[in-house]
């Protein structure tokens, strides 16, 4: 049997003959590999019925809901196949044994049987219990101390990559405390013996995919009880990391960013990045903070920013235009219709606060409030997010000084506000002062804005707001 | 009824960590639990935990638990045919799916939930409901309580006032079931009202009861004389302690990996993402302008998101490009008003941006994020 399988699996490398190459989940994937797969397990498997169960209650037939594998899975014992339900109760079949699963009896919504067969599974009979096994390199242990896993008459349940670990690692299953459902023995019990036998260079988090095996000394090897008590040696063994690649379709929102990004790409941009001193005004907002919390509501930096920004539209109108598909006509909207990019789980959206040029600092921060709260609520209407006409993103939140924002067409310009920091600066009198100071940083589409402009409509956003009161002069 | 903390105890820790080596070998037979928290899906975590993890050979386990305004749906359900998901966002109130079976039920702090978890020889759904009856019966000999054949309480023979679910494992099993004692009877109408139209699928449906709560038949009765009740009748039957212990659901020390089991109940995957196929075939009437369209749309969903998208516009009524480009979109995306609404709002800035196109786009994807 081992000569023919040879024969058949002779694209495949064998380190030692004697040991079985190793066929994992993914190798599976391989067409090739899997007809050899079959090649050799047709003469080495035993296809097994598995039956459905009985499921207590006198309960003959139940419908099959779920299916968690299909043809051509490999499976482990215990590992969950299907779920099916009878009367309000739902059942998860799991498998009795290790191998690869041939056929489904079901499909979903069919009526299933109790003592019907419910998959058909291949069991590689040579191999028993354990399946799969790795190519060792120097195993010190003897192999029987791993496959008679047998304590005192009870077989230690633990799944192959389990086995494998303890293999690795020279542990005798049979010493291993196992917290798993019915005594088995998981991944973490393994690590918790080791971090207690060698001391605290594993890993602290058991959750750790890489484990770095250590180097037990040769004079020792199958004694785990008298484990040399010096600084272990780390070894020059490839570690096991067995992350695979996630390929995951792009759809709905993510195709829509896709879509929005490609266009805004067309734009030519050019950037403009300033600091500001809001010395000033961050005093101004802890006076006012009280009163708006009095009237309910949080009032942040951004209703400041948002207003400032409004009031310099009204004398470069410019930034707050479109230029249409085929730059032939620039429009000019009336409404400031000023956009907040907010960061949520499904990723950048950005509502708008209509009308700023007729809203009150205080107007701003309540229609902030409420987008707020919708946002996080998952519930921002379509009025909410269409509209637009200038963005504010006010990444400084989160971190960051200069950025370079992308423009959201069809709009002409986008404002990138970096974090507040307390910076030493000059005074009026060449006197080192304590300034809180942010960096912006404007991107404009420069078919329709040229520097001169923005950087004029930077410097009066500038002045309005490192002081406050000149804002009362031009409000409207 | 007496209450302590799970801290003070070492002999649960020493069951669910090395159960041979328990030293509290005299209490055999039970164990009441009770959670200190009103989350549904913490508390739905707590259930998996036990079930996951606890040794049930020797010692059963009772929990009650009460939830803050929720709905819960079975394992194999659809949300959108079985409840009102608009009016669960506006008020505010969670939906969860469960892992056992059955149909829809409305939880807030006026009902009680009882699990019994045993191993799965020992599951006997009977037992336990008739465990409630004499508990309800003890305390108030004149409440006409019983259960039938479909795994129901009822009340004055009429009114339903518990309904049941289980799942099973392929070691441990576990029944629980509702008590209905004060809940909000209009609320539980109007969410598991469902104003869906044109959903065809194979998913369980629920089957509609009239309910009652036991409040109505007896004002002096409270949850928490119910729960002392029915702890009492089972420590009783299994022959423990009148004891209830009080557990955290947050304690990742006493229930370790609960935090991820809490975070899975609570992903759309699981909530939205498992309802089994269906179908949506239904007509938007909209108005625009003086004349009234009607549009019929056809949906594919599966794992919660669209496969499948047809939508029978008058021809020209948007520019083919645009149209098309709605239906790729909507193509592979969640079956869900918040994705959606970012969704078109996002391409209508790729769109040539003319007041009228505007606010047909509109008009059409707010129907459609209506169906959702």
């Amino acid at each position: 049997v081992c000569t023919h399988r040879v024969r058949s699996c002779s694209s495949i490398r064998f380190i030692k003959s004697k040991y079985v190459c190793v066929f994992d989940k993914s190798a599976l994937k391989f067409s090739h590999q899997q007809r050899l797969f079959r090649t050799s397990a047709v003469s080495c498997g035993q296809i097994v019925q598995f039956k459905l169960s009985d499921i207590g209650e006198g309960i003959t037939e139940v419908t099959v809901k779920e299916w968690y594998v299909k043809e051509g899975d490999s499976v482990s014992q215990f590992d969950s196949i299907c779920e099916v339900q009878s009367d309000k109760a739902s059942v998860t079949i799991t498998s009795r044994y290790d191998g690869v699963i041939r056929k489904l009896h079901y499909s979903i919504d069919d009526t299933a049987f109790v003592g019907k067969p419910l998959v058909d599974i291949e069991i590689d009979t040579s191999k028993g219990v354990a399946p799969e096994e790795d190519v060792v390199e120097t195993p010190p242990m003897s192999h029987e101390e791993h496959t008679h896993q047998e304590i005192k008459g009870h077989k230690t349940l633990a799944t192959p990559a389990v086995r494998r670990l303890a293999m690795e690692n020279n542990i005798k299953l049979s010493e291993v405390v196992g917290t798993g459902k019915d005594n088995r023995i998981l991944k973490e019990d393994i690590l918790n013996y080791l971090a207690k036998q060698t001391g605290a260079i594993l890993p602290p988090s058991p959750k750790a995919e890489i484990v770095p095996p250590l180097r037990k000394t040769e004079t020792v090897p199958a004694a785990p009880k008298d484990k040399v008590r010096k600084i272990p040696v780390p070894v020059s063994r490839p570690i096991a990391f067995s992350g695979k690649d996630k390929t995951e379709p792009v759809t709905g929102f993510q195709k829509a960013m896709v879509k929005t990004m490609s266009a805004a790409l067309k734009i030519p941009h050019f950037g403009y990045c300033d600091e500001i001193d809001l010395t000033q005004l961050v005093q101004l907002r802890e006076e006012l903070k009280p009163l708006a919390e009095l009237r309910g509501v949080k009032l942040s930096f951004m209703p400041f920013f948002i207003k400032a920004a409004s009031l310099g539209l009204l004398q470069y109108p410019i930034l707050n235009a479109s230029l249409d598909e085929n730059c032939q006509n620039v429009t000019y909207k009336a409404s400031h219709n000023i956009g907040v990019a907010m960061d949520t789980e499904q990723g950048l959206i950005v509502p708008n606060v209509k009308n700023v040029q007729v809203c009150s600092v205080f107007d701003i921060a309540v229609e902030l409030n409420r987008l707020q709260s919708l946002g996080s609520a998952g519930q921002l209407g379509t009025s909410d997010l269409t509209g637009g006409t200038f963005t504010l993103s006010n990444i400084g939140t989160i971190g960051g000084t200069y950025t370079k924002p992308v423009i959201l067409p069809p709009e002409v310009a986008i404002g990138a506000l970096g974090k507040i920091q307390v910076l030493p600066r000059f005074d009026g009198k060449g006197e080192v002062f304590k300034a809180q100071i942010m960096n912006v940083s404007w991107s404009a589409d420069h078919r329709v804005i040229d520097g001169a402009t923005m950087a004029r409509f930077s410097n009066l956003w500038k002045s309005y707001l490192e002081n406050p009161a000149s804002m009362l002069l031009d409000l409207k | 009824m007496v209450l302590q903390s799970l801290k003070n105890c070492l002999w649960l820790s020493c069951i669910l960590r090395t159960p041979k080596a328990c030293f509290w070998s005299t209490a055999s037979g039970g164990l009441i639990i009770q959670s200190v928290s009103n989350d549904v899906y913490q508390n739905l975590a707590v259930e998996d935990w036990i079930h996951d993890h606890m040794d049930l050979e020797k010692h059963q386990v009772l929990f009650l638990w009460r939830n803050s305004p929720a709905v819960v749906i079975g394992r194999h359900q659809n949300p959108w045919q079985e409840c009102n998901l608009r009016l669960l966002r506006q008020k505010n109130i969670k939906l969860a799916r469960r892992r056992s079976g059955g149909g829809t039920v409305y939880h807030d702090l006026g009902n009680i939930n009882l699990t019994f978890f045993t191993t799965r020889k020992k599951y006997e759904r009977m037992e336990n409901l008739k465990l409630v009856v004499k508990a309800l019966k003890a305390l108030r000999p004149q409440l006409d309580v019983h259960v039938t054949d479909r795994y129901d309480i009822l009340l004055d023979r009429q009114y339903k006032i518990s309904g049941t679910a289980a799942k099973l494992g392929r070691t441990s099993a576990y029944h629980h079931c509702t008590l209905l004692c004060n809940a909000d009877k209009f609320v539980l109408s109007s969410v598991l009202k469902s104003p869906y139209k044109g959903l065809k699928s194979n998913a369980t449906p629920s089957v509609p009861a009239s309910v009652k709560n036991l409040f109505e038949e007896d004002p002096s009765l409270t949850s928490e004389m119910l729960l002392d009740a029915i702890a009492k009748e089972y420590a009783m039957q299994h022959q423990i302690d009148h004891h209830i212990t009080v557990i955290n659901p947050a304690d990742e020390t006493l229930l370790p990996g609960i935090s991820n089991k809490t975070k899975e109940l609570q992903t759309w995957e699981w909530v939205y993402g498992k309802t089994p196929k269906f179908s949506v075939s239904t007509c938007l009437n909209m108005t625009y302008k003086d004349s009234v369209l009607d549009v019929k749309v056809n949906m594919d969903v599966k794992h919660g998101r669209i496969e499948v998208c047809n939508i029978d516009l008058p021809e020209q009524w948007l520019p083919p490009g645009l149209y098309s480009e709605l239906v790729k979109s909507l193509t592979g995306s969640k079956f869900c008003p918040n994705e959606t609404t970012t969704l078109v709002t996002t391409l209508l800035r790729v769109c040539p941006q003319d007041d009228e196109l505007h606010s047909r786009w509109s008009l059409l994807c707010e129907n459609m994020i209506m169906l959702m």
